[in-house]
C-alpha cells in the first residue's frame, strides 16, 4: 500500500505542467504503482477565494475513488468554520492551507484559530513550505517560503492539532523537530519529497536521528514526478516494515 | 550500460568531515541505480583553502591529485573532469594536460569567470585537441549575480559554444535550480551543446522540454549531488521513451562526446 499525501489537480499558474488532469494524475499513479493520492485543487491555492476550488475537488474525488479530497480552507474569510466542517463530513484526510499564499500571517491570529479549529474537528492542517524551488520561480511569484517559526508557533498553541508539513528539507524539519518537546513534535508529520537521498543522505539520515514514524510518503505531483519519493525509499537501506510504515502506515497515525 | 555525466566526491582537504561516507553512499547508490561509470570532478578542496568556485592553482591541483587517486581506486567505476580556474591561464593548460595524460576523460569549468569571456578560449581549443568535452557549471538563467560564483547562463556558454562549433560542451544539471526553460530555449539551435539532467529538480513538463529543445541525441544524463532524483529522471524517461532513445541518454550520447575508450563498452 502507498498513499501520497501530498498531489494537486489543475493547472499551475507559473508554469506549464503536463498531467494535471484527474485522468492524468490516475495513470500517474498507476505507473509509480501509488495506490491513494491526497488532492488539493491547485488552481485554487492562488485565488481570492481557495475554497471556490473545493466543490470541484469533492466531486472529482467521487468518481475516482483512489483520489481523497484535501479542501482548502482561508481563515480570513467569513464562513470558513463551515468549509471545515463540510471537510469533516466529506471524510476529507486533512485540510490544507498557506497562509503566505492567502497574504495571512503564517502564525498569526487568523491560522491560530484555524489550527485550533482543526484540533476541534479533529480534523489534519496541512501546510507546503514550498511548491517550487525558490530559485526557478516565476519573476512576478514573489510568495515567501513557510517559515520553521511559525511551524513551532502553531503545534504549541494547540494541545492536541496535527500537523502535515510538505515540500521540508532537512534542515527546516530538525530545526522543527528539535525545536520542538518530543510531545509537540509527535504531532508532526513530514512528507518526504524535498528531502535528499545519497549521497548526502539526508534522509537516512533524518530517519536515524528522528525517528522513521514522523515520515509519509508524498510526491508533490505533478509539479514534481512522482518517481522522485519512490527513488528515495528505493535508495534507503531500512527494514520492510519501516518502509511500509513510510509509505502508507504512519499517515494512518495522523488522520486517526 | 548507465554513465553518470555528473559526479563530485570529495577528499581529506575540504570542510567535510564525512568525506568517506559521502563518497561510498555515492558508490553505493550507484551500484543500486546500475551506474556503470560515475564520470566525476573535484572543486579544489571545497572551500577549505580557496572558494569552491574560485579554486586557487594549488587547490585545483590538490583536488585533481584527489581525483586522479580514486580513478586508479576504481578504474572500472569513476572517470574524471579535470577541473581548472581559467584566470590563471598557464596553470590551466598545464593541468588539463598533465590529468589528460593521467587518464582523465573531460574538462570540467565551474564559474571561475563567465563562460563567454575570452580567457575559456585556449580551454576550448585545448578541449578540441585532446577531444574531450567540457562540462560548464550553469546557472539556469541567471537575472544577477550571486555570491560565491561568477555563474554562468545557457546563453554565456552558447556564446562559447558558437566560437567553438568542434567541441561539445556540456550544459551542467539543468535542474540544478533556476529557470530551466530559459536555458533548454537558448541551446535548441546549438548543436554542440548537451544538456546534462542532473540536479535536484524534478519538475513535472522539464524532461519533456528537454526533449522538444535539444532532441534525444543532445541529453546525457546524470545526477550532482542529488542520485535520487537522478534516478527519478531516468525511470521517468523509461516511460517517455522508446528503447533506442533511453540507450542514447543512458551511455550512447555519452560515448559519442567522450574520447574513444573512455567508458568499458563503448
Amino acid at each position: 500500500m502507498r498513499i501520497d499525501c501530498n498531489a494537486f489537480l489543475g493547472a499551475y499558474p507559473w508554469r506549464k505542467v503536463p498531467g494535471t488532469s484527474p485522468d492524468a494524475l490516475v495513470q500517474a499513479l498507476e505507473r509509480t504503482q501509488i495506490d491513494v493520492a491526497w488532492v488539493t485543487h491547485l488552481p485554487s491555492l492562488f485565488w481570492r477565494d481557495p475554497t471556490e476550488g473545493n466543490a470541484w475537488l469533492y466531486e472529482t474525488a467521487r468518481k475516482e475513488k483512489r483520489l481523497k479530497p484535501v479542501p482548502s480552507v482561508h481563515p480570513g474569510l467569513a464562513q470558513w468554520e463551515q468549509v471545515l466542517a463540510d471537510a469533516a463530513n466529506a471524510g476529507a484526510p486533512a485540510v490544507r492551507c498557506d497562509p503566505l499564499y492567502l497574504g495571512i500571517e503564517p502564525a498569526g491570529g487568523q491560522m491560530r484559530v484555524l489550527t485550533a479549529a482543526c484540533s476541534a474537528a479533529r480534523i489534519p492542517l496541512t501546510l507546503a513550505v514550498r511548491l517550487e524551488d525558490g530559485r526557478q520561480r516565476h519573476p512576478n511569484d514573489h510568495v515567501a517560503e513557510l517559515p520553521a517559526a511559525a511551524v513551532r508557533a502553531l503545534i504549541r498553541s494547540d494541545a492536541d492539532v496535527r500537523l502535515l508539513v510538505t515540500h521540508a528539507d532537512r534542515g527546516f524539519i530538525e530545526e522543527v523537530h528539535f525545536g520542538s518537546t518530543p510531545e509537540e513534535a509527535r504531532r508532526i508529520w513530514w512528507d518526504i519529497c524535498w528531502i535528499w537521498g545519497p549521497p548526502e543522505d539526508h534522509l537516512a539520515t533524518l530517519l536515524e536521528t528522528i525517528g522513521s514514524e514522523r515520515f509519509v510518503f508524498g510526491t508533490g505531483q505533478p509539479l514534481r514526478l512522482p518517481e522522485s519519493s519512490i527513488a528515495k525509499l528505493d535508495l534507503l537501506d531500512v527494514k520492510r516494515e519501516v518502509r511500509d510504515a513510510i509509505e502508507s502506515k504512519n499517515v494512518q497515525g495522523l488522520i486517526v | 550500460m548507465l554513465v553518470d555525466v555528473h559526479a563530485h566526491f570529495y577528499h581529506e582537504r575540504t570542510p567535510r568531515a564525512d568525506w568517506r561516507e559521502r563518497n561510498e553512499s555515492r558508490l553505493t547508490a550507484g551500484a543500486k541505480i546500475g551506474i556503470s561509470v560515475h564520470v566525476a570532478s573535484i572543486l579544489g578542496t571545497f572551500g577549505l583553502t580557496s572558494p569552491t568556485y574560485f579554486p586557487s592553482p594549488r587547490d585545483v591541483t590538490v583536488g585533481n591529485d584527489a581525483l586522479l587517486a580514486l580513478q586508479r581506486a576504481h578504474p572500472d567505476r569513476i572517470r574524471g573532469y579535470v577541473c581548472v580556474n581559467p584566470n590563471y591561464t598557464a596553470h590551466a593548460r598545464d593541468e588539463i594536460v598533465r590529468c589528460l595524460d593521467a587518464g582523465m576523460i573531460g574538462i570540467k569549468l565551474a564559474a571561475s569567470r563567465r563562460a563567454d569571456d575570452r580567457l575559456l578560449d585556449p580551454i576550448a581549443g585545448l578541449a578540441l585537441e585532446r577531444r574531450v568535452p567540457v562540462l560548464q557549471h550553469i546557472w539556469q538563467h541567471r537575472r544577477r549575480d550571486w555570491p560565491g560564483q561568477e555563474a554562468s547562463d545557457a546563453t554565456e556558454l552558447c556564446t562559447l559554444a558558437r566560437r567553438h562549433p568542434d567541441v561539445a560542451f556540456i550544459l551542467a544539471h539543468i535542474g540544478g535550480g533556476g529557470d530551466w526553460l530559459h536555458s533548454l530555449h537558448a541551446v535548441a539551435d546549438v548543436p554542440n551543446v548537451y544538456v546534462d539532467l542532473s540536479g535536484s529538480g524534478v519538475d513535472g513538463g522539464m524532461l519533456e522540454a528537454c526533449r522538444e529543445s535539444a532532441g534525444v541525441n543532445r541529453l546525457l544524463w546524470g545526477s550532482d549531488i542529488t542520485m535520487d532524483t537522478g534516478w527519478a529522471k531516468l525511470r521517468y524517461l523509461e516511460s517517455l521513451l522508446s528503447k533506442d532513445e533511453i540507450a542514447l541518454v543512458r551511455w550512447k550520447n555519452a560515448a559519442r562526446i567522450f574520447p574513444p575508450g573512455a567508458f568499458p563498452t563503448d
